[in-house]
């Protein structure tokens, strides 16, 4: 475009440098910034005048005194002779031991039922899916309430079902037989982890040496001599004991074994079956979406399925897995804080006692949101990491 | 056109002769085609029946479907091998109103079906224009001024009497139909250019979507009074819904962020070469192709959403599961709290299972596109 008339000199700006733009700019960010702010100390002062009011002091000094709170159901020791941040610290391992579970065994039951949607049955697929629908579309609250009533009505410890010899189940819990595990136990366990980080190393190694030249190398005796071999010559050296300790009934109630309690076990199940249902969907769109040529070409190379499946059809797969079951692990680690109605005793239920108790309101939902937040990001550090290793690398 | 037609049917001559009866022939491909499949297939059926059968002797067979009113002996007596569906006759108004004055009952079962044909109305594509937004004004305002009353002759009932499925509906509805525009205001704002408000929106959604709908139902319920001038307070429910909206407008503007991210640059520059203003550009253009692309997953997020308003039964709100959890209390009924349960779940599940049947033609009608 060409034009003979001379441009006009440029407008001049209002201030300096700053356009209209940056200008209005400015103005929303001052606005929004002043209203939030506005809206902080109005309710700030708000509560400060109300807690005078009611004579609360604020901070976390209520944390060194005594909780006077019972927790039916923990992992650590404790009595309610002991502190409010003791009384938390239980808390959080309970949602932690909850969680931690949870997640491992919705994984499980949600690929096997996200296969089976895909199976060439057609009755196990219909079934599958059956399950998928029916637990997505009722409220997990709902399940959680459901299976604590059935729970309930388990009969009494002396009429206790027997699935198998040494299992027992009853209104008391689920009561399994266990190994004790002292310090000598946990040395063995110590140096299995030990051996598979060495065996993890080892096959790094050993990928690379093929890398380089081309020849396979078994990793197998590698994983039986640190994984297996090693533990097993800790614990003869320590003469280390494995001996079951079987339950039995006396009285009334149980002795020995590991007992889960009913409120634990219910709400195992109801996070289980419930994510494990979204899980399931996650895998089967995730293996669809492993275009159909690969599959052939795997065919067509010759590869055993056990090592198609390793090594070509998972690794794509598990690119479009991984982003979605990340937010289900945070749900179902969200979602166990629903173990206060059941009465659970995780960390938002032992906040509620605590708020109930001696009215720290803001202390207490802000252990919550810490708690809660803190977990949230290791999750998301992980799967972040985990994500950024199994990612496409291109060229 | 010819040389198309000679070409031998090479695929079809290899395979197999397709011979015997049609069930045959789909059991054999279906159910029967290697013998682990077979053997699975006889393992399902056997367990299936058991179930079936198991289900229909205590469901249907041993079941007790009318007693006499507040009398429970009869289902007493088959405890544990019958149900008693004879309590959803006995309880089922409680259930679906809670405390709502009986003889008014009629009004919040009227607002519960101007709230189904409202949801039915929306999912209309024809109908997807700007009156869509004034009906849902029009059906709102009908529906409180029908629970509330104190309009048209209608008696005043204050909302601690409300109770039951009209509750659930109102705090999913009004949760949605506020927590959307937030959810718009934040999406735009998580991706605006202006650092503050950049900041404000990422600090909203991240620490909202971080803790649990618990602790923000704690917060709602208990904080509340704290933050506000002595003396003032509001409802609880009120409070709830509050709690809700935030919730929603968290998760949804994550989804309507999605939305707008897969909005081509052109589309953006285009605008900007027309010299439209922010707001204008954004209502115009962006958003109407943002949401479009984002409809599936905003469904599936409605949906988790409904679910979770159930949640309100920790701060003690008579949504439907909280009536269905107290008409068991009474203690000539309280061993039959599964067929309570179930009954409810039912509820949900047709609401939840319609919303997600429609999410999937969505996603059809979309992929067909």
């Amino acid at each position: 475009m060409t034009s003979d008339t001379p441009r006009p000199p440029p407008r001049r700006r209002l201030f300096g440098a700053w356009g209209r733009r940056e200008l209005n700019g400015l103005l929303w960010q001052v606005l929004v910034v002043g209203i939030a702010v506005a809206v902080v100390a109005f309710l700030w002062s708000n509560t400060v005048t109300n807690l005078s009011a009611r004579r609360i002091t604020t901070g976390f000094a209520f944390l060194g005194r005594e909780a006077g709170m019972p927790i039916a159901d923990s992992l650590l020791a404790y009595s309610p002779r002991d502190t409010y941040f003791w009384a938390f610290v239980v808390g959080v391992a309970n949602t932690l031991r909850v969680a931690v579970i949870g997640i491992v065994l919705a994984t499980i039951l949600g690929t096997v039922i996200g296969i089976s949607r895909l199976s060439a049955n057609w009755l196990l697929s219909r079934l599958a899916a059956v399950y998928v629908e029916t637990l997505r579309d009722v409220p997990l609250l709902l399940q959680l309430l459901f299976w604590y009533v059935l729970m309930q009505a388990l009969p009494a410890a002396r009429a206790a079902w027997r699935p198998v010899e040494g299992v027992f189940l009853s209104n008391r819990g689920l009561i399994l037989p266990a190994i004790p595990v002292g310090s000598p136990q946990l040395w063995v366990l110590g140096t299995a982890a030990l051996g598979c980080a060495a065996f993890y190393v080892v096959r790094r190694w050993l990928v690379a040496q093929q890398m380089r030249d081309g020849k396979p190398r078994p990793a197998w005796p590698f994983a039986v001599a640190l994984v297996i071999a090693l533990p097993a010559l800790v614990s003869v050296l320590l003469g280390v004991s494995w001996t079951i300790e079987w339950p039995e009934l006396r009285g009334f109630n149980f002795v020995g074994g590991l007992t889960l309690a009913p409120e634990y076990f219910a709400l195992l199940i109801a996070l289980v079956t419930y994510t494990s249902a979204f899980i399931a969907e996650i895998v089967r769109s995730g293996i669809q979406s492993v275009p159909r040529g690969q599959w052939d070409a795997a065919n067509a190379l010759g590869l055993r399925r056990s090592f198609m499946l390793r090594q070509i059809i998972l690794p794509q797969a598990l690119r479009v897995i991984v982003p979605p079951m990340t937010s289900q692990y945070l749900n179902l680690t969200k979602n166990s804080s629903l173990a206060v109605a059941i009465g659970y005793q995780d960390v938002v239920s032992v906040a509620n006692t605590t708020l109930n108790q001696t009215g720290q309101a803001i202390e207490a939902i802000a252990l919550i949101m810490a708690v809660f937040l803190t977990i949230s990001l290791g999750i998301s550090l992980f799967m972040n990491w985990y994500n950024a290793r199994i990612a496409l690398v291109e060229r | 056109m010819t040389a198309i037609t000679d070409i031998p049917d090479a695929p079809r001559a290899a395979r197999r002769p397709q011979m015997g009866n049609p069930i045959v022939r789909w059991l054999r491909t279906n159910l029967f085609s290697s013998i682990p499949n077979g053997i699975l297939t006889v393992v399902l059926l056997a367990v299936l029946a058991k179930g079936i059968f198991s289900f229909v002797q205590w469901g249907i067979a041993n079941a007790v479907w009318l007693t006499p009113a507040n009398d429970s002996s009869a289902c007493r007596a088959v405890r544990g091998l019958g149900a008693c569906w004879a309590i959803i006759p006995e309880k089922y108004r409680f259930i679906l109103f809670g405390t709502y004055p009986f003889d008014e009952q009629w009004r919040p079962a009227l607002s519960v079906l101007l709230f189904i044909a409202l949801f039915y109305l929306s999912t209309r594509r024809a109908l997807w224009r700007r009156e869509l937004v004034y009906l849902w004004i029009g059906a709102l305002a009908l529906i409180s001024a029908l629970m509330w009353g104190g309009v048209l002759g209608l008696s005043f009932v204050s909302q601690d009497r409300w109770g039951g499925l009209p509750v659930t509906l109102i705090l999913a509805t009004f949760g949605l139909a506020f927590g959307f525009p937030l959810g718009i205001l934040v999406a735009l704002g998580r991706r605006s250019k202006l650092p503050a408000i950049r900041s404000l929106s990422v600090l909203y959604v991240e620490l909202i979507r971080g803790v649990p709908l618990v602790s923000l139902l704690f917060m709602a319920s208990v904080m509340f009074p704290l933050f506000m001038p002595s003396g003032f307070n509001i409802d609880k429910l009120l409070r709830a819904q509050i709690a809700i909206i935030l919730f929603a407008g968290a998760y949804l503007a994550e989804v309507i962020r999605g939305g707008l991210q897969a909005v081509p640059r052109g589309q953006y520059e285009a605008a900007d070469a027309l010299g439209l203003s922010y707001w204008r550009k954004n209502r115009l253009i962006i958003l109407p192709q943002a949401i479009r692309h984002v409809i599936p997953p905003l469904v599936n997020t409605f949906i988790a959403f409904f679910k979770d308003t159930s949640l309100v039964l920790i701060i003690g709100i008579f949504d439907l599961l909280t009536t269905a959890k107290t008409a068991i209390i009474d203690p000539a009924w309280q061993q039959f709290s599964v067929e309570v349960y179930l009954f409810v779940a039912a509820i949900y599940f047709a609401f939840c299972f319609a919303m997600s049947r429609y999410s999937r033609s969505l996603e059809a009608h979309t992929a067909a596109r």
